[in-house]
């Protein structure tokens, strides 16, 4: 109710920017939201919709395509490679970042620029290139065309995320708790139990999170590294020239629906993870 | 029995030394209040006793024991922080009990002695909530509680009332004080504020730049600074400060005033408090610049030879700006500081 | 022993190894793959790589497109972050949706705008209903090359605007209100605040998502595969092809060391310009 008054009380040139502005949040959901919108009307309509013309845009409701995908050769291995890499990439980026960004947040120590440079150093490198030499020296400990292999490249990628963010989810968390909880008859390790873990372990998730999302989705690297044991961006990039349409669309809508759920997942924590983690 | 000694305790960050050499002796029981300016490394020697930081040399001995290797959970400590670091996923009865659940104490015990304390601090009906839901001041209560709930031998406070506001400080202040003489327990209370310290101390220690440079009763420390620092950091509004020429004899000259002092040969700084000070047809000639009736009396801020000089007068007298007047010490409330060492000289 | 002092070298520990072992390594060997030849000392790489015919394409398609697209993405970000923090109503919602192509890879979003550009997409399909064409045509031929460098823009412009987004959203969290309203109670007018409180407290995620935007656009790779297919080359794109078509990883090295020295020359160029003196931040 007291908005309306508000907003009625608003003088017209406040009104006129009111009404552009809510034009422009409009126009701009809009432009998010189509094409996914049209991927999506491709994906649910049947492989003779998708190839033909003119095209509507509503879908048919037809799983045509996607069961045409789900039965295309390779597809449900390539999920399934894409699924196991994701996994393990959290699981290493997480394991290996949380570590050290528990220790920049808590400790003041000599050499900490120096790591806190290398972390950075690897915004300034294109990551996907390892793929190239690492190539090489998988083949000679026997990773070449190894899931763990590219699991290891995708972690390069997400380690320095998840030791940015999960630096800047310990420093939200006041050191004060943790000397409470020492002074109360904790160990260092029974306050990290009891104090900092139940309140970072939402945070944790969201990260491990957007680990898994940045290996889901990364291309160069995978495309390099398999061969026989394609992740599904692999295959799909491999067979851009040769599948035809339905295919590629239904695989490029089931590569988007996990990210729409992850990012709906970790939305809270974006941006709350990008404002220290960006210092 | 809690003696508390700190024997020759020195910490060192970098190139930056926050304590020097620190030695002090804190009896059983007594209320020992830490005063200082910020950053002048009271709440570095409060957590290296607590064992939250490591002395770079010398030694914490509690109760006759040996401490400073032990980990804070085995010094027998309880500690109440400036941010109250009450655990935000836990209830109020949780946090009060987290340190009792450490020990593995046995549950009806408890919650017998979660709720004694909840009732002693006023509690009692916010058991159930989550830090979130509770004021500071309740918060405050809360980590109050939580040490207290521990029966510690000794209870180490940083800056407890610091976040609270000026009504509600005056109020757990007298609260805290009653319950700790309760509690029966060795308290060191590190604070900024000398009404605070003044009030619940036992013994005042004032730090200055790392070191204790004066830790005596609370009227000691006012009456009788033992540095010009200590007088001029105590008492608001502070002491007055004035060069003194010697006359010889121990007679010495102030502004053209003329008083006994001690019987030294190199210039020295006259000092007296505001409050000490009494108009009077001989007296050190001051200007009033600025008149202030605060209630209870005048602050009467005067010009001496170009210096600032306070004077604290009855609230009847009539002063206006550019009046002349005569301040008189009161008999026995001057005192003396050598102003190369700042520290004071008896009269 | 385990002392305090130790803690921190023990946690750092792993994570330091796996990025020795996985990027600062590989690193040197891509540079030594990319300066050698049967094991000795060599530029012929270079000269393969850089004299090969569509090499200056690649380049200068790489730069234009980064030329192109990261300030669109910048103002548009700018626009988005300025919209959102003034919303009253349905921020959380505006946020989410702008912020899903962030979880979306660069080749689903190839795909997606390939839906819209391709022979029987759905542009053509507009066209038709609207009555402009009555035959679909071929936006995205390989004679065609402005219309493929347009929809690449499109796709890239649309897909990861979200992560500058979310740089400058967070980075607008941490300034105090009271400079904007300090500002406006001195009369400052709503785009003269944008312009002159704003923006230069913005500089530090400013800088941050900059270099960030502008790496990744150098790496831009399976969009324009999935929507020009090899008529529109790029230098990470030949790099594909040169480690797989032809099996020369000399070349695929030189390259990356390439495409290494444009990255790590942005960052440096934009560091200098958006430097904030430490003594001049929040």
């Amino acid at each position: 109710m007291t908005t309306t008054t508000l907003t009625d009380a608003l003088p017209a040139h406040r009104k006129r920017g009111r009404f552009a502005m809510r034009a422009a949040v409009v126009a701009l959901l809009l432009w998010v939201l189509v094409p996914l919108w049209l991927l999506a009307v491709n994906t649910f309509s049947s492989p003779d919709a998708v190839n033909g013309f003119p095209k509507s845009l509503v879908p048919e409701f037809d799983l045509g395509s996607l069961s045409f995908f789900a039965g295309f050769q390779g597809v449900s291995r390539a999920l399934l490679n894409s699924a196991i890499v994701a996994l393990l990439t959290m699981i290493m980026s997480i394991g290996l970042g949380a570590p050290a960004g528990y220790a920049l947040s808590r400790f003041d120590f000599r050499g900490k620029e120096s790591f806190r440079l290398l972390v950075l150093m690897t915004r300034a490198f294109p990551l996907p290139l390892l793929a190239l030499p690492l190539a090489v020296m998988f083949i000679r400990v026997g990773l070449d065309d190894s899931l763990f292999g590219l699991a290891l490249v995708h972690t390069t990628l997400a380690l320095p995320f998840a030791v940015l963010i999960t630096f800047s989810l310990f420093s939200g968390i006041p050191m004060e708790l943790e000397e409470a909880a020492w002074t109360l008859g904790c160990t260092r390790i029974g306050a990290f139990h009891k104090v900092v873990w139940p309140l970072i372990r939402p945070g944790i998730a969201a990260s491990a999170v957007f680990a898994f999302v940045i290996s889901w989705n990364e291309v160069f690297a995978a495309s390099v590294l398999t061969i026989q044991n394609r992740t599904l961006t692999a295959f799909l990039l491999q067979s851009l020239d040769v599948s035809p349409m339905p295919l590629k669309f239904a695989g490029g809508f089931v590569l988007v629906v996990p990210a729409l759920i992850f990012i709906f997942l970790v939305r809270k924590y974006l941006f709350a993870m990008w404002g220290i983690a960006n210092r | 029995m809690a003696i508390i000694e700190i024997k020759n305790v020195a910490k060192r960050f970098g190139a930056v030394t926050a304590l020097h050499n620190v030695d002090m002796t804190i009896a059983d029981k007594e209320f020992m209040v830490l005063l200082g300016a910020s950053g002048c490394g009271k709440t570095t020697l409060l957590r290296i006793i607590a064992g939250l930081e490591t002395p770079s040399e010398g030694e914490i001995w509690i109760g006759g024991r040996r401490v400073d290797h032990l980990p804070p959970r085995q010094r027998g400590i309880a500690m109440v922080f400036q941010n109250y670091a009450v655990f935000p996923h836990l209830t109020v009865f949780e946090n009060i009990a987290f340190g009792l659940r450490m020990q593995k104490t046995p549950q009806d015990q408890v919650r017998r002695r979660v709720t004694r304390t909840a009732e002693l601090m006023h509690i009692e009906q916010l058991l159930e909530r989550y830090s979130g839901q509770l004021s500071g001041g309740q918060r405050q209560r809360v980590a109050v509680a939580r040490a207290l709930a521990m029966e510690p031998e000794v209870i180490l406070m940083d800056e407890p009332l610091s976040n609270l506001d000026a009504l509600l400080r005056l109020e757990m202040r007298a609260e805290l004080k009653g319950v700790l003489a309760e509690a029966k327990s060795t308290a060191i209370y590190v604070t900024h504020d000398q009404v605070e310290a003044m009030s619940l101390a036992d013994r005042i220690a004032v730090v200055h730049k790392g070191r204790i440079v004066q830790a005596a009763e609370p009227i000691e420390v006012y009456r009788n600074p033992a540095t010009r620092f200590v007088g001029s950091f105590i008492g608001n509004p502070p002491m007055n400060f004035l060069p003194a020429r010697a006359d010889g004899g121990g007679r010495w000259s102030v502004a053209g005033f003329s008083l006994q002092g001690p019987t030294a040969e190199r210039p020295l700084e006259f000092a007296i408090r505001p409050e000490d000070l009494t108009p009077a047809e001989a007296g050190i000639p001051a200007i009033a610049r600025v008149v202030e009736p605060l209630g209870p009396h005048l602050l009467v801020t005067t010009e001496v030879e170009g210096q600032t000089f306070r004077a604290v007068l009855e609230s009847e007298r009539r002063v206006v700006p550019g009046d002349r007047l005569h301040l008189a010490p009161m008999p026995g409330r001057a005192r003396w500081f050598d102003p190369e060492t700042e520290t004071a000289i008896a009269a | 022993m385990l002392t305090p002092a130790r803690i921190p070298y023990l946690l750092l520990l792993p994570a330091t190894l796996f990025l020795c072992a996985f990027f600062l390594y590989p690193f040197v060997l891509v540079a030594i793959e990319a300066f050698t030849r049967d094991g000795t000392f060599t530029a012929q790489n270079f000269q393969t790589a850089l004299g090969h015919w569509k090499f200056p394409a690649a380049m200068t398609n790489t730069l234009l497109l980064a030329a192109v697209v990261v300030p669109i993405q910048t103002a548009l970000a700018l626009l988005m972050a300025v919209l959102v923090t003034k919303m009253t109503s349905g921020r959380d919602m505006a946020l989410y949706v702008f912020t899903i192509p962030l979880g979306i890879s660069d080749l689903a979003a190839g795909i997606i705008w390939l839906a819209i550009f391709e022979q029987s997409g759905f542009l053509n399909s507009m066209l038709y209903h609207l009555g402009i064409i009555d035959q679909p045509g071929t936006w995205l031929g390989y004679q065609s090359k402005g219309v493929i460098f347009a929809a690449v823009v499109l796709a890239e412009v649309w897909r990861a605007t979200a992560i500058m987004l979310v740089i400058l959203v967070a980075g607008m969290g941490l300034i105090p209100k009271e400079y904007d309203e300090a500002a406006e109670v001195f009369g400052a007018s709503p785009w003269k605040r944008f312009i002159r409180v704003t923006l230069p407290l913005l500089r530090p995620s400013l800088q941050t998502a900059l270099i960030l935007r502008v790496i990744l656009a150098f790496e831009v790779f399976a969009v324009v595969a999935a929507l020009g297919g090899t008529s529109l080359p790029v230098l990470m794109g030949e790099t594909y092809h040169w480690q797989f078509a032809l099996q020369d990883r000399g070349v695929a090295a030189a390259f990356a060391i390439v495409i290494l020295a444009i990255s790590i020359a942005a960052t440096l160029v934009i560091m200098r310009a958006l430097r904030v003196p430490k003594e001049a931040r929040i």
